[in-house]
């Protein structure tokens, strides 16, 4: 009760001054600004209300990006950690380069990209998996790696094939590695996201924030960040709630 | 309190099976090896070992901490190749041959989390082959007649220490191969549970017999487990005694522990310990 309450009240309490703040024009005034570009919370609220159709078709958009990304980071990510695992030559070769390559903003590159892959989705499925790409391979590699050497001679005396070791052992073993991956990169996915729009986009709530700039439409803009952070929380929720349902030993 | 009387009962309960019409179902193979030695590296670790056990028979190693007797262990598996010498499992010399003739059963319980105790007991029969269901079936009988019915859905993680190392023996036994390699099995285990656990042991093995070869630093679980017990030096490991346990045993820990003829065995092994510790 008390870890949700307190939060609440606190919540309340700076949307609160935020509303006096802004509707009485003291935060306009400070910033010498015009009274509309200083939205008040209901304003923001009513903004959310109005442009709901708007704002639900540009975030399913974006939706769909982080999905898409994400799930093509975990395929490539966990297969790719997996073939390391299994080939150490490959894992001495491609690790350094995998680290080295976190170096290269993916800001530089999303230009290229854009020319690559054109306007429409592929670019920013891209972008959203290259960036949620490190985190899952590395953590499952160092799942798999973590795994008892004593685990592994026993199997082994136990008839275990090597695709039985994997299942069996190493795979589970490497699951909460794998999630502790997957929520990283559930956090990182909507910034991304976003991101990947301003680079060049026609929907999505990256794109709506950015024409909406262009139009001073600052309320709506905050609308689209209470969606994308309302979004981005109810997947981390999601990826916890499976986390539990899957790792149930831990 | 009540764990105690649970496990009294479930002993109990086990000794009733142990009837003469119950016999061994695994065949047993003969363990010997010549001049064994190892080394990693530079380091030696077996100097010229030579250990004979006859099918059917259990032989303790007892040694020195870290004086190599794991790794002999792992050598008779055939999880590892010694560095000269052969060793042969019922006439099987390549290491793959003994790897299939020998169940290792490591240190540790290494029960695996995500599986129940019934799961982590039938995982050499999964490994073989078997369905899920038949595996448990076949699991299922011998969780009763070794004192675990009613655990068989457990997490290891809520079973007690000598419940998870009695799953961890079940999974060794139940592999059906006729050499059993255990690695300090009750280690980890506090005073009155070993004793307990040795017991549960002897009978286990009088029930189902298979030749064992048991890797203690524990003299007297050594001289009360097995028919022949080779006592080696700190290392490089070479064998400096091998004794017969005092025969006929009392299945009863504390009278056969007591027994004159034991404590003098237990004192020869003590001795040939301390010198070869020098």
């Amino acid at each position: 009760m008390r870890r949700w309450l307190l939060p609440l009240a606190l919540i309340a309490l700076l949307l609160g001054i935020w509303q006096l703040a802004a509707s009485t024009g003291a935060i306009a005034d400070a910033l010498s600004l015009e009274d509309f570009l200083v939205p008040s919370p209901t304003e923001i609220a009513s903004s959310l209300w109005d442009s709901r159709s708007l704002l639900a078709e540009n975030a399913w958009v974006t939706l769909r990006e982080i999905l898409l990304g994400i799930f093509f980071a975990l395929v490539v990510g966990a297969g790719f950690a997996i073939l390391m695992h299994r080939w150490q030559l490959l894992r001495d070769a491609a690790y350094p380069l995998i680290v080295a390559s976190q170096t290269i903003p993916i800001v530089v590159i999303s230009p290229i990209l854009l020319v690559w892959f054109g306007y429409g989705v592929t670019p920013k499925i891209v972008i959203i998996a290259l960036i949620c790409f490190f985190p899952i391979t590395v953590n499952v590699l160092d799942g798999l790696r973590s795994v008892d050497p004593d685990a592994v001679k026993l199997m082994r005396s136990l008839d275990a094939s090597r695709w039985q070791r994997f299942w069996r052992v190493e795979a589970p073993a490497a699951l909460p590695n794998l999630f502790t991956g997957l929520k990283i990169a559930v956090v990182l996915s909507p910034i991304s996201a976003v991101f990947a729009e301003w680079v060049g986009s026609s929907s999505g709530l990256g794109h709506l924030i950015q024409s909406d700039t262009a139009n001073y439409q600052v309320a709506r803009q905050f609308a689209s960040v209470v969606v994308l952070s309302a979004m981005a929380l109810a997947l981390i929720g999601l990826t916890a709630l499976a986390e539990r349902r899957v790792v149930r030993w831990r | 309190m009540r764990q105690d009387t649970r496990m009294k009962y479930e002993l109990g309960g086990y000794r009733t099976v142990e009837s003469p019409s119950h016999r061994p179902h695994a065949p047993a193979d003969a363990i010997s090896l010549r001049a064994v030695s190892h080394s990693y590296g530079d380091l030696r670790t077996l100097d010229s070992i030579d250990l004979e056990a006859p099918p059917h028979s259990v032989l303790g190693l007892v040694g020195p901490s870290g004086c190599g007797k794991s790794t002999l262990l792992e050598l008779i598996c055939g999880l590892r190749e010694p560095t000269a010498g052969a060793i042969e499992v019922g006439g099987e010399a390549r290491a793959e041959g003994r790897l299939a003739r020998c169940a290792f059963m490591p240190q540790r319980d290494l029960l695996l989390p995500w599986y129940s105790a019934i799961d982590n007991a039938a995982l050499a029969l999964r490994n073989q082959g078997m369905r899920r269901r038949e595996a448990r079936a076949a699991a299922t009988g011998l969780f009763e007649r070794f004192g675990l019915a009613g655990f068989e859905g457990m997490r290891p993680s809520e079973l007690s220490g000598g419940m998870r190392q009695r799953v961890a023996f079940l999974r060794t036994l139940i592999a059906g191969k006729p050499v059993l390699a255990l690695d300090e099995p009750f280690a980890s285990l506090d005073a009155i549970t070993r004793a307990e656990m040795q017991e549960w042991l002897a009978a286990a093995l009088r029930a189902d017999p298979r030749t064992v070869v048991l890797v203690t630093h524990d003299v007297e679980e050594a001289l009360y487990l097995c028919d022949r017990v080779a006592v080696l030096s700190a290392r490089p490991a070479r064998i400096v005694g091998e004794l017969s346990a005092p025969h006929p045993r009392a299945s009863d820990r504390d009278t056969a522990v007591t027994d004159p003829e034991f404590v003098a065995a237990r004192e020869e092994a003590m001795r040939a310990l301390r010198e070869g510790s020098r």
